[in-house]
């Protein structure tokens, strides 16, 4: 195929003294020229960004709805998540109460509070189940992905993102410093 | 004893035929290679489990960087258009009809109002998002409200499709998440999407047994 015919048109006889043309093959050796092709192939493969970003949907509550058309959360099914600096995630459930008598903060990790979420949800009714989340300000972005991509794993259906209150911030606070986190 | 000669076979294998196969390939992924859209800065995203493919289309697109600060980018030029139009006689902006023409052309926004006229004069191959300010969205002067609201009159007027995308990068923090959707919720924007990195789903969990039971993967 790559070779070029280079015998001369006919047959026909030459005369006595006139030398015959040395052929030289047209034969090239392709090897290299394949592997240069598949070298740029492999290179093309391992560029090209083969996944697709993908988007998680975050319905946001209306403010402005009337208190009296806001779901109401029933205390035992309530599992309050904060999150704090360094992945720590932080929580309780129903009302917080911290005094000399009792205690239900509890600090955890990201990795550890599947955990949890699954201990609660089996404890709990599912239509009373409400997770509430409230990141304080040292919270990442990727934390707060993290936590709601675990409610979808989780399959929790109510799940509210709030902001966090004064006296759960400096609770966070103290425990990091306990912590020694900087 | 006189052996019977094996005619030598050539170990010469014809390449051409392997040489057209690799250009082919080769050609074919140049073709389907399609390049990213400039971004404003990188972002890493993070991940989930989430299934659905970000729209590409009608974006309206915030970018978080990892120091915080926001980046606005559209690429529906009849939509920014009408927007620069209601911005500039709202705002006093005192854009030139070329101000104008850069607005629609510019591929993402980071100034604040104020400084928009001299922020469209950036020649494009210097426009990067390191070196420019951001949108103001901090609590006191969130400027987003008012991008926003331009961009959902915008969008009303034009009937354009509306496809509000957050991308936050993995460092960022939640203040600014929170400014960014409180612009959303002003505007009235109850729907968005943050754009993740796709991730497998942990097995055991209660989504991954209902992936099990064969439920469709619907985000």
């Amino acid at each position: 195929m790559a070779e070029m015919d280079t015998s001369g048109g006919g047959h026909h006889k030459k005369g006595p003294g006139v030398k015959k043309a040395k052929k030289l093959s047209t034969r090239v050796d392709l090897t290299p020229m394949v592997d240069l092709g598949f070298l740029l192939i492999t290179f093309f493969i391992f560029t090209t960004t083969m996944s697709q970003p993908t988007a998680m949907n975050l319905p946001l509550p209306d403010d402005t709805a009337k208190p009296e058309e806001q779901n109401k959360a029933k205390e035992s099914g309530a599992l309050t998540l904060m999150i704090g600096k360094n992945n720590a995630v932080y929580y309780y459930e129903g009302q917080l109460a911290v005094d000399a008598s009792q205690n239900n903060f509890k600090s955890s990790t990201m990795k550890q509070i599947r955990d949890v979420i699954i201990d609660k949800k089996r404890r709990t009714p599912e239509k009373d189940l409400v997770i509430v989340i409230k990141p304080n300000e040292d919270a990442t972005y990727k934390d707060l992905v993290d936590i709601l991509d675990e409610m979808l794993i989780n399959d929790i259906k109510r799940y509210a993102l709030v902001d966090i209150v004064e006296v759960e911030n400096q609770l966070i606070k103290l425990t990091e410093q306990n912590a020694g986190v900087k | 004893m006189a052996r019977p000669k094996i005619s030598r076979q050539s170990t010469n294998i014809d390449m051409t035929a392997m040489c057209d196969v690799a250009f082919l390939l080769l050609s074919f992924f140049i073709l389907t290679t399609k390049f990213k859209a400039p971004e404003a800065i990188p972002v890493i995203t993070p991940s989930s489990v989430s299934a659905k493919i970000a729209p590409e289309t009608d974006v309206t697109l915030i970018t978080i960087s990892k120091d915080g600060k926001a980046f606005l980018s559209m690429d529906n030029e009849e939509v920014k258009e009408k927007m620069v139009e209601d911005m500039n006689k709202e705002k006093n902006l005192g854009l030139s009809a070329a101000d104008v023409q850069a607005f629609k052309k510019v591929s993402f926004f980071g100034s604040s109002f104020g400084q928009l006229k001299q922020y469209l004069q950036i020649p494009k191959d210097q426009l990067k998002g390191a070196s420019v300010p951001g949108i103001p969205i901090d609590t006191a002067n969130n400027e987003l409200i008012d991008w926003m609201k331009y961009i959902v009159a915008a969008h009303s007027s034009t009937g354009a499709k509306f496809n509000l995308i957050l991308k936050g990068d993995n460092l960022s923090k939640y203040p600014q998440f929170k400014s960014v959707v409180s612009a959303f919720k002003k505007n009235a924007q109850f729907k968005f999407q943050m754009v993740t990195n796709p991730e497998g789903v942990p097995m055991g969990t209660d989504l991954w047994k209902r992936y099990q039971k064969g439920e469709s993967q619907g985000g």
